[in-house]
């Protein structure tokens, strides 16, 4: 394992491996990731940028009318509670995610080197199918005759069905079913690294089990932690989908938010101004990860 | 090195989980234009409203084929048209909407001696108020909103919307996922309009939906129909189409449309000003409105027809399903929804309160 490397002695390097890269990136075969990115990304970023400063007419078209209004509106507190629900429920699924994940993780990374590749197959097979398909197999799951009641009834642990269906917990549950491998591979990839070797010298030193798990495999996996939850933290706080079809339309997320200014009541420069806030949130939550993470040296 | 070789593995796997992962968000299609073939018309339509047999009965009788787009709401259909997606031909607005698309000049004028058909219009939805003469879109297809119940659990058909406060079935209630269809519910109870426009009323109206809230399953517009089959709820606010195909299935389903009225609205044909086949598109609105094709139309879909000679000819079974074909009497007490100009910042408002309460 190598050492966290003290600043002096990364800044030189640091530069001539940037100028070597500098002239890899400029090369051709870029050429085609540039364009897309260019106009696929930035473009339409940019032409966001410029309808959330724009107004909505009567009939909802956008207005070339500039105007800081749109993101005044975002500041009414009528949406802080929105953000804020949006904000809890997120953090929910990514503890959840974490602690659902991380023992996964774990026993895949100690496996057996054929069952490891299994495992790995067996985590990806979700992704074959179509995530709205998915939401939608959780419906026929949850719903009050569903397959979850029917069974439960049968076995006589519940006498009456559930209503999990069209609540905040199957929003969360769906969220957590949705995003869980996102955080399942990242802490598999600094798992699998951590030799076994470390922990049996952590046990002959007298480390208890809890003591071996704090002080050798969490400080270790903790860029995969972090990577983690930052999968799973920010397309949650987006999510659009799961709450839209498992929430029943009883509370609104940011995601079901802005799919509503846009699509049903025609605000697009509100509903840009919405995504930017969004974004911002995203950096924000980036940007504080980076800097608390800045010390830890890639594991190696 | 393997482990370099394995993270470079992981690596790549993650690279496919993002590559899968962005499943389609939009609930409509979108036929691809093809701008030099004249021998194809685009088509879009609401997804209830396809039936691929008739559209082929097109073709044949012409030898130009139909490509079809689908969208489930009026909101979509104007968000993708307005956004400049062109190469829509035919499209189906309904009838705010057309007035919408109409006053910002994106439906073309139709030439009525190509749709000979428009005679046999029903009177009372030929002459809409904002379009007396046709000269915009032609009705298709109309029905109303209503309560699709189970009268296994409820034995006496409900006669007012405030069965939908009943707190006997709390958990058992459905609402369309429509904040104007919503706040015309309230707003029909108390006795007002349901196209109001006065802040006062429409904050009575949050307050009053308010109450109703823990109460509703789910506020909906896409599954309102299945979760009437499944017994998720017992009432369900909706439209007569979907309910009456709800009843094929589980035939206990009944519709009714209240005292207090609500909403009737109609489906219309219209073609776009950006269309390049202009003429075509009022060959095969035509077609639609053929009393041939518009018996098999009801037929199939489940929703009335704005062809006169259509009532007559379709099966007794769709015929005297309220649900499909609303008696005079409930055509009398029901309102057309008008699009509210700047008071959606009201409804927009007081729905994002009545969401996060």
């Amino acid at each position: 394992m190598s050492q966290p490397l003290t600043k002096s002695s990364t800044i030189p390097p640091k530069r001539s491996v940037s100028k070597s890269s500098f002239s890899l990136w400029l090369s051709w075969p870029l050429v085609p990731a540039l364009v897309m990115f260019i106009v696929f990304f930035v473009i339409p970023l940019v032409m966001m940028l410029g309808i959330s400063f724009a107004s909505r007419d009567t009939y909802g078209r956008i207005a070339w009318l500039w105007t800081l209004s749109n993101y005044e509106r975002v500041f009414d507190p009528l949406y802080w509670t929105l953000y804020m629900r949006s904000a809890v429920l997120s953090v929910l699924t990514t503890g959840c995610c974490l602690v659902l994940g991380f023992p996964l993780a774990y026993a895949i990374a100690r496996a057996p080197a054929h069952f490891q590749r299994v495992l790995l197959v067996l985590v990806m097979i979700p992704f074959w199918t179509s995530f709205l398909v998915r939401t939608y197999a959780w419906i026929f799951i949850l719903r009050t005759e569903g397959l979850f009641n029917t069974i439960l009834i049968k076995w006589g642990i519940l006498t009456q069905p559930l209503e999990i269906l069209y609540t905040n917990s199957a929003v969360l549950l769906g969220l957590v079913y949705g995003y869980l491998p996102f955080m399942v591979l990242p802490l598999y990839v600094v798992i699998e690294r951590i030799s076994p070797v470390l922990e049996e010298a952590a046990y002959d030193l007298y480390a208890g089990k809890w003591m071996m798990f704090r002080r050798i495999i969490l400080p270790l996996a903790k860029p995969g932690i972090i990577g983690g939850c930052l999968l799973v933290f920010v397309p949650s706080l987006g999510a659009f989908i799961t709450p839209y079809l498992l929430g029943g339309g009883k509370t609104m997320m940011l995601g079901t938010l802005i799919q509503h200014e846009f699509l049903v009541i025609r605000d697009w420069p509100f509903g840009s101004a919405l995504s930017f806030i969004l974004m911002a949130i995203v950096l924000v939550v980036l940007a504080g990860l980076v800097k608390r993470t800045s010390g830890i040296a890639p594991v190696a | 090195m393997k482990t370099a070789l394995k993270r470079y593995r992981v690596l790549l796997l993650m690279l496919f989980f993002f590559g899968c992962q962005p499943a389609s968000e939009e609930s409509g299609t979108m036929p691809s234009p093809k701008p030099d073939s004249s021998l194809e018309l685009s088509y879009f339509t609401w997804s209830d409203y396809v039936d691929q047999e008739l559209l082929n009965g097109f073709e044949k009788k012409t030898g130009i084929s139909i490509i079809v787009g689908t969208f489930s709401s009026n909101e979509e259909l104007l968000a993708k048209v307005q956004s400049g997606v062109v190469g829509y031909d035919v499209i189906a607005p309904s009838d705010y909407m057309a007035t919408l698309m109409a006053r910002q000049g994106l439906l073309a004028t139709l030439d009525l001696s190509r749709i000979p058909n428009v005679q046999h219009v029903i009177d009372s939805l030929k002459h809409l108020p904002f379009d007396p003469h046709n000269q915009f879109v032609i009705p298709y297809l109309w029905g109303t909103v209503g309560i699709g119940y189970d009268s296994t659990i409820i034995q006496t058909p409900p006669t007012s919307w405030e069965i939908l406060w009943d707190p006997q079935y709390k958990g058992k209630i459905s609402m369309l996922n429509d904040q104007r269809e919503v706040f015309g519910v309230a707003l029909r109870t108390m006795g007002y309009s349901l196209n109001a426009t006065a802040s006062a009323l429409i904050e009575q109206a949050k307050q009053k939906l308010i109450l109703q809230k823990s109460l509703v399953k789910a506020y909906t517009s896409e599954s309102f129909d299945q979760m009437l089959i499944a017994g998720d709820v017992v009432l369900a606010h909706g439209w007569g189409g979907p309910i009456a195909r709800a009843m094929r299935e589980k035939p206990s389903i009944q519709y009714v449309v209240p005292q207090e009225g609500g909403t009737i609205w109609t489906d219309c044909l219209a073609v776009l000003q950006s269309s390049p086949h202009k003429e075509l598109a009022m060959t095969f609105i035509n077609y639609l409105l053929d009393v041939d094709v518009a018996t098999a139309t009801s037929n199939r879909l489940l929703f009335a027809s704005a062809n006169q000679m259509v009532k007559e000819r379709v099966k007794a079974e769709v015929r005297e399903n309220s649900a499909v074909y609303p008696s005079e009497a409930t055509v009398q007490r029901m309102e057309w929804m008008t699009d509210p100009g700047e008071a959606i910042r009201d409804y927009d408002r007081a729905w994002t309160e009545l969401k996060v309460h």
